[in-house]
């Protein structure tokens, strides 16, 4: 067993950083996640040689990240949802020069300037491809505090396999709240960069060039191609989810991140009532988990979906159970939480007749 | 056992840190814990609040609709939060800081005068010990020494100096429980 400590999602990601032996930080503070660079200001250099820079902008962070991942480097940023949607246009640049890096949103209420409160209204732009072109992120749905900590290693692992930004797609409340984690043992910075980095031409050396200008319209369709080719592999590979008392269930409460949880307290307040209800949890929600929602579309009464947000994980259910089964949404906004009280009354409400 | 409770007052008055001292003494026990603090602007000056959940197994929701207890250090609190505990629940509130106490007939109320407790100590910024005692001793969610070592654990070592004042606070808090009329 590591070391188990009490942490707050921010600090625990950012310790979580620092033992993945990442090389650099590039960043904005943004509330609800400042506590990331404060964290790493405060510990990082000191104990690997991490750079942590505070950039002049999001803009700047996200291509300071692209120029050092460019490097074959472990790269990091993280921000908020203003703060991302201002690095779109990088994320985009990122995914057609093929790099791997890390970005972190941890989501407030929007749209616009919006609230510092949590939602989970990013979820379009997170898996869907934020910024311009067909393109994809690998997006990570931690759903506690350990999982902030185990996707920033699982996440930097995708990347490099993929050479693929990965998001971790947290909010607010996961930022802020403490929980017990266990930390993985400090890992070594890389000494050996891959093939394709630029890490300064010598006698001898292939040159590698780093790019997401193709001018020809012939070299950027094979760009495009080779990219989906990988999207197909990544779809195919790494699609992760929890199933929780499925096997018996008549429902289905689904959600992701922390719409998961208030899901798992409604789904224990409807078993307490003799109601059978599962819960199916998205860990990858790109990659979506489509088959799971597929397989038991046609053996249960209905889905009840649970978001931060006014429905767009539901489109993703809706497109996995093809019809065969009632799919129903239940969503607050704006910084606005559901509690689980309010989930169970209209799971009452839509699928038992408002007993 | 779960202990689903919210502390609740005035930003400043230590809040946080007193559902944050329960969680972490919860993890010295070996048990599931989980902290969620209300942030943003309502902290400065308005009404802080801390959920805090200690439990056996595993911790679903930190958004939770109803409470075994809530600590309440503000009128605000009270008002707010009396309707949200669960029917033989508990409700510990500062009895010198409310005009308007709860009125709740199916829930256990503690209306412990623990300003005053801090006055004699003559240091108010031992209430929220104060009442972290009262809140132990009317749950026994954790033991008072696990609650002593989380205390030595949050406090930065420049503080340590004011362990033997929050111990003192701490007991003052557990006695205005035990001995409640």
């Amino acid at each position: 067993m590591g070391e188990i400590k009490l942490m707050k999602g921010n600090e625990a990601l950012s310790e979580a950083l620092i033992r993945a032996g990442c090389d650099g930080y590039f960043g904005y503070p943004i509330t609800p996640q400042s506590e990331v660079i404060e964290y790493l200001s405060r510990e990082a250099n000191a104990r690997t040689g991490m750079v942590v820079l505070q950039a002049e902008s999001e803009v700047a962070s996200i291509n300071m990240v692209y120029g050092a991942a460019g490097t074959g480097r472990r790269v990091c940023t993280t921000s908020s949802s203003p703060g991302i949607s201002l690095m779109q246009e990088g994320i985009s640049y990122i995914a057609s020069a093929e790099l791997p890096c890390l970005v972190v949103n941890i989501v407030r209420g929007g749209p616009g300037l919006g609230t510092i409160q949590p939602s989970q209204a990013d979820y379009f732009q997170a898996t869907k491809g934020g910024g311009h072109g067909d393109y994809h992120m690998i997006v990570l749905a931690p759903y506690n505090v350990q999982e902030m900590v185990d996707h920033v290693k699982l996440g930097f692992e995708l990347g490099e396999k993929y050479r693929t930004p990965v998001m971790i797609l947290g909010d607010g409340a996961l930022g802020q709240m403490m929980e017990k984690v266990e930390l993985f043992e400090q890992m070594p910075r890389k000494t050996e960069f891959p093939d394709w980095a630029t890490t300064g031409k010598k006698e001898g050396i292939h040159r590698s060039i780093i790019t997401s200008l193709f001018i020809q319209p012939e070299v950027m369709e094979q760009v495009n191609l080779r990219l989906q080719a990988k999207y197909r592999e990544i779809e195919k590979n790494e699609v992760l989810y929890q199933t929780i008392n499925c096997e018996d269930a008549d429902y289905i409460f689904t959600g992701f991140g922390l719409g998961s949880r208030i899901a798992m307290k409604a789904m224990e307040m409807a078993r307490e009532k003799g109601h059978k209800v599962g819960l199916i949890r998205p860990i990858t929600v790109y990659p979506f988990p489509y088959d799971i929602y597929k397989e038991f579309a046609g053996k249960v009464k209905g889905i009840l979906d649970i978001e931060m947000n006014a429905g767009q994980m539901v489109e993703d259910v809706r497109l996995a159970v093809e019809g065969k089964t009632q799919v129903e949404f239940y969503g607050r906004m704006g910084g606005m939480i559901a509690g689980p009280d309010e989930v169970y009354e209209y799971f009452e409400e839509k699928f038992l007749g408002g007993k | 056992m779960t202990e689903e409770s919210i502390f609740a007052g005035f930003g400043g008055q230590g809040i946080l840190s007193m559902g944050m001292i329960l969680a972490y003494a919860g993890m010295i026990e070996g048990k599931e814990v989980c902290w969620m603090p209300s942030y943003g602007p309502e902290m400065r000056g308005g009404t802080a609040n801390a959920t805090t959940i200690i439990s056996d197994k595993s911790i679903s929701s930190p958004i939770i609709s109803r409470f075994d207890t809530v600590v309440a250090l503000n009128q605000p609190s009270v008002d707010k939060f009396e309707s949200k505990i669960k029917p033989g629940g508990t409700i510990i509130y500062d009895a010198s800081n409310i005009i308007n106490p709860p009125t709740r007939d199916d829930i256990t109320i503690f209306g412990v005068a623990g300003s005053e407790a801090a006055i004699n100590l003559k240091n108010m910024r031992v209430l929220n010990i104060v009442i972290l005692g009262s809140f132990i001793a009317a749950r026994k969610t954790v033991t008072p020494e696990a609650i002593m070592k989380a205390l030595a654990s949050v406090l930065p070592e420049r503080y340590h100096h004011l362990l033997p004042v929050n111990q003192k606070a701490f007991e003052a808090g557990m006695e205005l429980v035990i001995n409640y009329k």
